[in-house]
C-alpha cells in the first residue's frame, strides 16, 4: 500500500492497472482524457501489459470494446459527456449482449450551450441502458470503486457493464491523499477473469436477432440480472472492506449521522463531501441533520433508502441534472420511493450544480434551514438569474 | 484548515505549485487538496489554483471564496486582477515582486514580498518562479518545512536529477530571502 497525493484521474488509473484489463480501446475528451493519458503512461513505460486502441470516435471505442469482452478478456473503456451521448446506441448493445464491462464517466454537461463542465446530465441521460451506475464522492472512492466495478460486472449472477461515475474537473482534476492498494491485495479480491460465454476458440454466436417469441424473455432476464445486482454489489463492498479495510456504507447507499436525523440531505458525487461539511455544523447547533449519500443509481435501491430514512421528516435530493419537462431524476426516484412507505418525509427538490456552477456550503446549509421550517413541499434551483 | 489562492499567469506553473504545497502538506501528515480553476486556460491569461490544507479531513468540495493566503507569482496580476478578492481580514499576501506593495487596498493584510524572479533567473536562467515562492510559502506559514517541499519536488519531478537539484536550490534561496 502507497499512501500518496495524487489526482484522482491518476487514482483511477492505478485502479485500472491494478484490475489488469486486456484490452482498452479508447477516445478522449475533456475531462476524462488525464485518465486515458495516465493509463497509456503505465503501458508505454511497461508497467501495464495491455492492448490500448486509439480509436476515431467514442462509438467506436465501446464498439471495440464489446469485441475485446466478447471474445473472453477483461475490457475498460472511460467517456464523458457529448462522447458518452456518441456511445450511446452501443450502451444498449453491451449490456443486452451481457458483455460486463467497465467504463468511468468524468461527468460533465451536454452541450448546447457548449460547456465542459461538471453536471449529471451525461450519465443521467443513459440512465435506461442498463448499465449499473455508481457515483463516488473521492479520490480514494473512485479508485476503490473501479476495483469493486469490475467484481460486480463480472459476477455471473450479474454479467451487466458498470459505469463508475466521477465528477468531471470537481473530482477528476483534484489532487489529494490517496491509498493504492498492492497488487496482491487486488489480487486475493478481484479474480482473474472467468468469461461466462466466450467467442474464443468456440463456435457459438453472440448478438442474434431476437424475435418477437424470445426477445422480452431476454429483456426480463436482463432486468432480473440487474435487480440481482442490488445483493452483488453489497457483497462486493462487504468483501472489499474484508481485504482493504474500507467500505463505503452497504455499497448502494453510505449514510452519515442519518440514524436519528429528521431533515436528510441526497446527493451524489463531490457534493456529499460539502455536505458533510454543513451536517457537522448544523450538528453542533443541536439541529437532527444527515445525509444519506446515494452511490448506486441504477440498480435503484429504494427499500434501502426507505429504511434508512426512519427518523426522516424532510428529505432534501439535490440533483446536478433534470428531466426536462419533469423533475430531477435522483428525486423522482424518491418519490416514487416513498409512495408505498409507510413514513411520509416532505420531498424538496433542489436542482444544483449544472455545467459547473459551483455548489456551495451556503447552498447546502440554506437547503436545510429551508426544509427544517418547510410545511409544504420546496422546488428550487441555485443559481443568480 | 487554512485556504490558499494562487495567482499566476498561464503556463507559470500555478497549478503544479498548488499541487506541490498538498504534496509538501501530506509529507507534514496533515490533509491537503489541490485543484485549480476549471476552465480554459490560456497562455499569459491570468490563472488561479487552489490548496486547502488541514489537520483532519478535508471534505469540502466547492471553490475557496475566502483565502487566507493569497500567492502572486508575477507582480503586473496586482494591477491586472483583485488579487484581495474574498480574502480574509488579516489574510497573508506572497508577492514575487523586486517593489514593495502599497496602497490603501493592502492595509488590512500582512504582506510579504520576494524577488524569486531574480533568484529563478540566476539558478534556471529563465522566469519560472512556481516552485521557488513554495520557499515563501514555507518561510511565512511555518506550515511546511524545506525538506517537506523537496520530498515533494523529487516526488513531482521523479526522474529529473537535475531539475529537482536546482529548484531545491531556488527553494531554499527565496525561503531565506523573503520578508
Amino acid at each position: 500500500m502507497v499512501k500518496k497525493v495524487t489526482e484522482a484521474s491518476q487514482a483511477v488509473a492505478e485502479a485500472v492497472k491494478l484490475c489488469r484489463p486486456k484490452v482498452i480501446p479508447v477516445y478522449p475528451i475533456t475531462p476524462q482524457t488525464h485518465i486515458p493519458e495516465r493509463i497509456s503512461d503505465f503501458v508505454d513505460n511497461g508497467e501495464f501489459d495491455c492492448e490500448m486502441i486509439y480509436v476515431e470516435s467514442e462509438h467506436s471505442a465501446i464498439s471495440a470494446a464489446i469485441g475485446s469482452s466478447a471474445s473472453g478478456v477483461r475490457t475498460y473503456t472511460a467517456t464523458a459527456s457529448q462522447g458518452l451521448a456518441l456511445m450511446h446506441e452501443i450502451l444498449h448493445v453491451v449490456s443486452g449482449m451481457r458483455l460486463p464491462i467497465v467504463m468511468n464517466v468524468a461527468n460533465r454537461a451536454l452541450s448546447a450551450p457548449i460547456n465542459i463542465w461538471n453536471d449529471h446530465q451525461d450519465s443521467m441521460n443513459a440512465r435506461d441502458t442498463s448499465w449499473i451506475q455508481l457515483y463516488v464522492e473521492s479520490a480514494q472512492e473512485a479508485l476503490d470503486t473501479t476495483i469493486m466495478a469490475f467484481r460486480i460486472a463480472e459476477d455471473h449472477d450479474v454479467l451487466l457493464p458498470v459505469m463508475v461515475c466521477l465528477d468531471g474537473f470537481t473530482l477528476s482534476h483534484v489532487y489529494e491523499p490517496v491509498d493504492v492498494p498492492e497488487q496482491k491485495t487486488v489480487d486475493k479480491y478481484l479474480p482473474k477473469f472467468k468469461p461466462a460465454f466466450s467467442l474464443d476458440g468456440k463456435t457459438s454466436t453472440m448478438g442474434p436477432i431476437g424475435y418477437p417469441g424470445d426477445f422480452m424473455g431476454f429483456k426480463k432476464q436482463q432486468h432480473e440480472a440487474m435487480l440481482a445486482s442490488l445483493d452483488v454489489i453489497k457483497k462486493a463492498n462487504a468483501e472489499f472492506k474484508k481485504v482493504f479495510k474500507r467500505s463505503y456504507g452497504d455499497g448502494l447507499i453510505e449514510p452519515y449521522r442519518l440514524d436519528d436525523a429528521e431533515h436528510v440531505f441526497v446527493g451524489a458525487g463531490t457534493i456529499c463531501g460539502t455536505a458533510r461539511t454543513v451536517i457537522d455544523k448544523l450538528r453542533n447547533e443541536g439541529h437532527k441533520v444527515g445525509m444519506l449519500k446515494l452511490k448506486a443509481f441504477r440498480p435503484f435501491p429504494e427499500d434501502a433508502i426507505v429504511k434508512a430514512c426512519k427518523a426522516a421528516k424532510s428529505i432534501i435530493v439535490f440533483d446536478r441534472s433534470v428531466s426536462f419537462g419533469f423533475k430531477g431524476p435522483i428525486f423522482a426516484e424518491f418519490e416514487s420511493a416513498f409512495y408505498e412507505a409507510s413514513q411520509k418525509p416532505l420531498l424538496h427538490s433542489f436542482i444544483a450544480g449544472l455545467g459547473g456552477y459551483d455548489v456551495t456550503l451556503d447552498h447546502i446549509e440554506d437547503a436545510f434551514r429551508s426544509a427544517m421550517t418547510a410545511d409544504k413541499p420546496i422546488s428550487r434551483w441555485l443559481y443568480k438569474e | 484548515m487554512l485556504e490558499i489562492r494562487i495567482h499566476g499567469r498561464g503556463g507559470q506553473g500555478a497549478v503544479t505549485a498548488a499541487q506541490l504545497l498538498a504534496i509538501s502538506a501530506f509529507h507534514e501528515n496533515k490533509f491537503s487538496q489541490a485543484f485549480p480553476r476549471f476552465g480554459v486556460e490560456r497562455r499569459g491569461a491570468p490563472v488561479e489554483s487552489f490548496c486547502r490544507i488541514d489537520d483532519k479531513v478535508i471534505n469540502v468540495r466547492s471553490q475557496i471564496y475566502t483565502p487566507d493566503l493569497v500567492i502572486v507569482l508575477e507582480a503586473s496580476l496586482l494591477d491586472a486582477v483583485d488579487i484581495t478578492s474574498g480574502l480574509k481580514p488579516g489574510g497573508i499576501i506572497v508577492v514575487n515582486t523586486s517593489k514593495p506593495v502599497k496602497g490603501a487596498k493592502y492595509s488590512d493584510f500582512k504582506v510579504h514580498t520576494v524577488d524569486a524572479s531574480q533568484v529563478a533567473l540566476e539558478i534556471f536562467k529563465a522566469d519560472i518562479v512556481n516552485t521557488p515562492m513554495l520557499g515563501a510559502f514555507a518561510k511565512v506559514t511555518g506550515l511546511v518545512s524545506l525538506e517537506s517541499i523537496f520530498k515533494a519536488l523529487e516526488e513531482r519531478f521523479a526522474g529529473k536529477g537535475k531539475l529537482i537539484d536546482l529548484n531545491k536550490e531556488a527553494v531554499k534561496r527565496v525561503y531565506e530571502q523573503v520578508e
